[in-house]
């Protein structure tokens, strides 16, 4: 997919758990509006900084937005990929092939945790800057991904979903 | 049949758990549920074995290096699941007394819980706990659960334990 023009984007200081702002449910935003498209370009910044980040949610950044970057390229993991993007007031409207998988969060610095995600999704969103609707089918890691970021999204973290008492872990080493 | 309760707690070190077993195998004691992990660098083990007496397997454990263990005999427990399987997650910024108010919504809502880990992580506090809980008690005590964790300041979900069962 190809990312719409946006400015050039700021490093932002990445919150961690437990801010607030990462349990608020993120307010839909005007993807024309320009703090938008410099919000967007800034999480894309953000990511493209972070060693093993593959996606990057508004409130990571202390911003209560449905607003996120994803780019899972080159990730082992990753069947479909989309390259960089980011998307605006997501939503997922089909999910299928539901499985377990290991998640970690740059909000969560020091634990990882299984979560059962749908394999495949639809997701239906808005592309910052151009405002035009976006639809996203995609699979696997990027499936992954999108709804870790559409949950951030939602005021929710991975630990909101892991699958029992002992599924989340010690972080060894964040990459 | 008798059974002995046994618990090890101590600092971690390489070789506890063969020192353990190695130690109730030489006395014919049949180990039979166990579960081990480390809390904060602490090496702690509860399991249940059966074949010796508590006396016999306090002395065979009594020297084990660094560690500090209890045997008690136990009756048998009845091991009948009740109720369907639910997880309660619970996070925010750690003080006092999470885990007793969540604990205590839970009981009072009828549920027993069945597993529970908590982690702190800098000043994240973590618990999840796995839960079996009477038919249609879910909605009352999502509710309540709700209202503590609003007391508490930290985030709480209720929902249904994922079944993958080939």
């Amino acid at each position: 997919m190809k990312l719409p023009d946006l400015p050039g984007g700021r490093v932002l200081p990445v919150v961690t758990a437990p801010a607030s702002v990462l349990s608020a449910t993120g307010v839909e935003v005007d993807p024309t509006d320009p703090a938008i498209v410099q919000l967007a370009a800034d999480l894309v910044a953000t990511m493209r900084v972070s060693p093993g980040c593959v996606g990057l949610a508004a409130p990571q950044v202390g911003v209560g937005a449905q607003v996120f970057a994803v780019d899972v390229g080159g990730h082992p993991k990753a069947v479909t990929t989309h390259g960089t993007f980011v998307l605006c007031n997501a939503k997922v409207v089909e999910a299928s092939r539901w499985k377990a998988g290991r998640e970690g969060c740059m909000s969560v610095p020091d634990l990882t945790g299984d979560v059962r995600r749908a394999g495949r999704v639809v997701v239906e969103a808005i592309a910052p800057g151009t405002g035009e609707p976006v639809t996203i089918t995609t699979d696997a890691f990027e499936a992954r991904a999108l709804q870790h970021e559409i949950d951030h999204c939602d005021g929710k973290l991975f630990l909101d979903r892991v699958a029992g008492a002992h599924a989340i872990y010690q972080r060894k080493v964040y990459l | 049949m008798h059974e002995l309760a046994i618990t090890v707690i101590g600092p971690d070190r390489t070789g506890i758990v063969a020192d353990v077993a190695e130690a109730l195998a030489g006395l014919g004691a049949n180990l039979t549920d166990s579960t081990m992990t480390r809390l904060r660098g602490h090496f702690a083990m509860t399991l249940i074995c059966t074949g010796t007496s508590a006396e016999a397997a306090a002395m065979a454990l009594e020297p084990l290096d660094g560690v500090t263990t209890t045997v008690r005999e136990v009756s048998q427990a009845d091991v009948a699941a009740d109720g369907e399987p639910w997880v309660v997650s619970v996070h925010g910024a750690d003080r006092l007394g999470i885990v007793a108010a969540v604990t205590r919504e839970v009981a009072a809502g009828g549920g027993n819980i069945t597993d529970l880990s908590t982690r702190l992580a800098g000043t994240l506090y973590v618990l999840i706990a796995e839960v079996d809980l009477p038919s249609g008690a879910e909605d009352e005590l999502a509710e309540h659960l709700a209202v503590a964790a609003s007391e508490l300041g930290v985030d709480v979900t209720l929902r249904r334990a994922e079944s993958e069962i080939l």
